[in-house]
């Protein structure tokens, strides 16, 4: 196959990956109008772009609507536990920094079951892009309030209404030691969409990206004002942030400039709950990578680890 | 001095055993000088088996029964595989820390004890009550106090005693045990070396001092001679405890990542690994709780790498989940419970053998794994070689049972030479046949290969849902049922390439008798003790150690009907059929008298205590003579 390169000069790849390679063929199965189709095939264009081998890509995710994600990935997957998908993908990161590593999780799933991995991953740092599918509600459980569902909505464990202004999870990931990678961004706008999870997957190190998605089901009332009124939205625009098409940038009234190396300004914007961020808020290209630690001594060789068994005995010698 | 005359003795008694116990307040160094003096008799020759007496605080205070720390040195002219009764010499830095010691059932009647005296004499008039009061009842109780100015002495040769009284003892010790004083020094020399002569003297001259003070005042001499064969054998000997073994077991396994949390009794065997794993290009990773640390361990596995998770009771009861996904996708894992007192939080720092059912029924959903459990501790160093193999060759995966007593025990045994073949294969990244699904049951065996993250056209979604041999999610009811099965049949398939176990004590593995004690895990070294001498006194019984726990070793039922009685000693809770309320139709059996009751239908008894110590074959003989009594009778 063919591949054009940017100078135009025509250069042959061994092989070449179409959107096809990164499916699964068969049936996608979530619901008509489900943001996470916009979601796979963002990925699914982003890997094409990036032309990663489909065998050296794993999806890992845990469980709820979005964890279907691997099963719709031509990649290897793994579809674990609930809440567990992070400790599963760092395990796999850990001794095969080769492998190009996403997470699917949702606001359940990252937020409310799966708190804990979710703080140390961000504390960890490994490379790999961690896609969060925030609908604000329990959907494969039909109708649960999650911690991100708005204050007042109806469900079926709060009828009367949920009871707790909603958890602000961009808050919680900056405040994190070692974070490295932060954005926002809505599964309605694809070229937004596409640049947000490029930029994700070049970052070296963990990408968090929180995709506001549309559960046509079960809480339409969360996307639906944000859909209807983008100046809800303030777009961070900056040379080390996404590329924004002029065309996508028309769709909004607000648009700043944000220098992601910015922490302070980073936390302003996610503080700001009325006029939510879109777009790259935090990124530090320096933080710790943990694979860079614990891939230590890949490669050592039979000799050598006899040699070091050895020499490990020796010390309980008489 | 004290009230008895103490004659010296010019020529050593010679005996058979001895079990020696040094109990200080914390950071006294009392368990350097056990140590180091279990370290001496290792080297001429002795059996040695050794305890840690660990206070359940870090810095307890001092003169208190719960802050005893020190060790227990069981050392004689044959191979030591337990603890043994109760001790025979004791040397203590005050009073109060042998109180713990004598409640545990510790010292006997006729127990020499070796006192510091400055208590005697202390400013403090409570403190001086205390001595009194205490000397007296040990005199009352029968254990023979000598009251010894440990401290006066050290003051003579340097100026705080706290810091070098133990190297005093030490001395004391070779003499009394007419150790070679060479073999001492050096010791210390090895032990101070790094901090320079100005250290290593004053100690030398502690141990010099201490070896010269026994030697002109106490009436102790004795020599206990080496075990035949043990030339050859120090000649390629290791002293580790059952934690080390497992670390060493985890290198040679050719594993590249432990994934843990801590917890005791399990975590020291992480620190170990943790301080020597880099040399062998291996990584420790210190998870944020138990689930995650088993998580991440499957990732690792999952990409090709089998990783070790390590943990204890409360961790395996949070794994559980975890263990349920590993078993229903097939990834290959090893974990290790080092067992403590439970249920909950429990004995934290003690031994029992009471997660064998968890690990074997845990998970909700049938759930099929590899167990096995070690009994000794070179076993647990070898058994995690078995494990990582089986876990790869069998897809599935293994949980290793050790205990508390295994991970602080110490024991010299002989040093394994390491072959390449433990290593695991270099992760596969050839091509995968497409043809081949990721779960191509074999329909005899239930086994099948799995393809590996970087395999060009091996791609699937692992997943612990019901799934297709494409790793497919499937509810439907038949591929329910069948994966069921194949996953079962796995355990069938290595049962069948077992061989039988061998029943210890028999002249012939074809013996027929009274009574046969079966038995798991670090309970072997007492129990065979206690099974040699009932045989040596013409008892017909014998002992059965079982390794594998799933599947079980095969031909048990026909070992079993050789012998009138079967009954299993463990170290988990079972009702005694005398007790209150229990009767035959209510009463709880031991966990492994559970399994055998029910996989073979033959009324197996059992006899089994928590008291959170290891089994004493002195109590052993006793229970187990009035059972062949009463198979006798009947």
């Amino acid at each position: 196959m063919f591949g054009i390169k940017a100078d135009w000069s025509l250069e042959v790849f061994e092989r070449y990956f179409t959107l096809d390679d990164y499916g699964a063929g068969g049936d996608v199965r979530w619901c008509s109008g489900c943001g996470d189709f916009s979601i796979l095939n963002t990925v699914h264009r982003v890997l094409r772009d990036a032309q990663v081998p489909p065998e050296k890509s794993v999806a890992v995710s845990g469980i709820g609507c979005s964890s279907r994600m691997p099963h719709y990935m031509g990649t290897y997957g793994f579809h674990g536990l609930h809440g567990r998908a992070l400790p599963i993908a760092s395990g796999i990161k850990s001794r095969r920094p080769d492998l190009d590593v996403w997470v699917a999780t949702g606001d359940g799933d990252c937020f409310s079951i799966g708190a804990g991995p979710w703080l140390h991953a961000l504390h960890q740092n490994m490379d790999m892009v961690v896609l969060v599918f925030d609908n604000g509600i329990y959907g494969l459980t039909k109708k649960q309030t999650s911690p991100t569902t708005q204050q007042g909505t109806k469900t079926n464990t709060h009828p009367r209404g949920s009871i707790l202004p909603p958890l602000n999870p961009l808050t919680i990931t900056l405040g994190i030691t070692n974070v490295s990678f932060v954005a926002q961004v809505v599964d309605w706008n694809p070229p937004l969409l596409y640049e947000t999870i490029k930029a994700a997957h070049e970052h070296r190190g963990l990408s968090f990206v929180r995709v506001l998605q549309r559960c046509p089901v079960f809480s339409q009332e969360f996307t639906k004002p944000m859909q209807e009124n983008p100046d809800k939205f303030v777009l961070l625009e900056h040379s080390e942030g996404i590329n924004i098409d002029d065309n996508v940038k028309r769709l909004f009234s607000n648009v700043v400039e944000h220098d992601p190396s910015d922490w302070l300004g980073a936390m302003k914007y996610a503080k700001d709950e009325v006029n939510m961020p879109l777009g790259i808020l935090f990124k530090d290209p320096d933080a710790i990578v943990y694979e860079d630690h614990s891939s230590v001594g890949l490669g050592m060789t039979n000799e050598e680890k006899v040699a070091g068994l050895n020499a490990a005995f020796d010390k309980f010698s008489i | 001095m004290n009230d008895q005359v103490i004659k010296p003795t010019e020529k050593p008694q010679q005996i058979a055993e001895h079990i020696v116990e040094i109990v200080s307040d914390s950071g006294e160094g009392a368990q350097k000088c056990g140590q180091t003096f279990a370290g001496i008799c290792g080297k001429m020759g002795n059996g040695i088996w050794t305890v840690e007496i660990i206070p359940a605080e870090i810095q307890p205070p001092a003169r208190t029964p719960a802050g005893g720390s020190g060790n227990r040195i069981r050392m004689g002219s044959k191979i030591m595989t337990n603890m043994g009764d109760e001790a025979d010499l004791v040397v203590g830095f005050n009073e109060q820390v042998l109180y713990a010691r004598i409640a545990n059932g510790a010292y006997k009647e006729g127990t020499i004890v070796l006192l510091e005296n400055k208590w005697a004499s202390d400013p403090q008039e409570k403190i001086r009550e205390e001595y009194t009061s205490a000397v007296a009842e040990f005199r009352k109780n029968g254990l023979i106090v000598h009251e010894l100015p440990l401290e006066e002495e050290c003051l003579k040769i340097v100026s705080n005693a706290r810091k070098g009284k133990n190297m005093f003892v030490l001395g004391m010790l070779c003499r009394i045990y007419n150790r070679n004083a060479e073999l001492g020094l050096n010791e210390i020399h090895n032990t101070f070396k790094h901090k320079g002569e100005k250290i290593v003297k004053p100690n030398q001259d502690l141990f010099n001092a201490g070896y010269q003070f026994a030697k002109e005042n106490l009436e102790y001499f004795y020599d206990i001679p080496a075990y035949d064969g043990a030339e050859e054998v120090l000649k390629n000997v290791i002293i580790t405890n059952g934690n080390t073994s497992l670390g060493l077991g985890v290198m040679a396994a050719g594993m590249e990542m432990i994934s843990m949390y801590p917890i005791t009794p399990a975590t020291s065997a992480s620190h170990y690994v943790a301080d020597v794993f880099h040399d062998v290009g291996g990584f420790v990773h210190q998870a944020e709780d138990e689930i995650a640390a088993i998580g991440f361990a499957i990732g690792a596995s999952y990409a090709g790498k089998t990783a070790c998770t390590i943990t204890s009771g409360p961790g395996m009861a949070l794994k559980t989940e975890m263990i349920g996904l590993a078993v229903m996708a097939e990834i290959p894992l090893v974990i290790v419970d080092v067992q403590r007192g439970g249920p909950s939080t429990g004995l934290p720092t003690k031994v029992e053998q009471s997660d064998l059912l968890a690990s074997l029924y845990g998970e909700p959903g049938d759930a099929p794994k590899i167990v096995l459990a070690a009994a000794t501790i070179p076993e647990c160093f070898e058994f995690v070689i078995m494990a990582r193999k089986l876990a790869e060759e069998f897809r599935t995966p293994v949980i290793l049972l050790t205990d508390a007593n295994l991970a602080t025990g110490v024991q010299p045994w002989i040093r394994p030479e390491i072959k390449e073949e433990w290593f695991s294969a270099p992760v596969d990244q050839s091509p995968w046949n497409k043809d081949i699904p990721a779960y191509d049951w074999d329909e005899k065996t239930g086994l099948s290969q799995r393809p590996i993250p970087g395999q060009p056209d091996g791609m699937y979604v692992l997943t612990g849902l019901s799934h297709t041999e494409r790793s497919k999610v499937s509810y439907n009811s038949e591929t329910n049922q069948i994966t069921s099965e194949h996953r079962s049949r796995k355990i069938a398939a290595l049962q069948s390439t077992l061989k039988p176990p061998i029943v210890h004590g028999v002249d012939s593995q074809e013996d027929e008798g009274d009574l046969l004690v079966v038995a798991w895990g670090s309970t072997i070294g007492a129990i065979e003790e206690a099974i040699d001498v009932l045989r040596e006194q013409g008892n017909k019984i014998a002992s059965l150690h079982l390794r594998f726990m799933s599947p079980l070793e095969p031909g048990l039922p026909e070992i079993f009907s050789r012998y009138k009685k079967v009954m299993t000693v463990e170290i988990n809770y079972s009702d005694d059929l005398n007790a209150s309320m229990i009767t035959s139709e209510n009463r709880r059996y031991a966990q492994l008298a559970n399994v055998l009751r029910a996989q073979f239908a033959i009324d197996i008894d059992c006899w089994s205590v928590v008291y959170g110590h290891p089994l004493q074959p002195g109590m052993l003989i006793e229970e187990l003579t009035k059972r062949l009594d009463a198979v006798n009778v009947n």
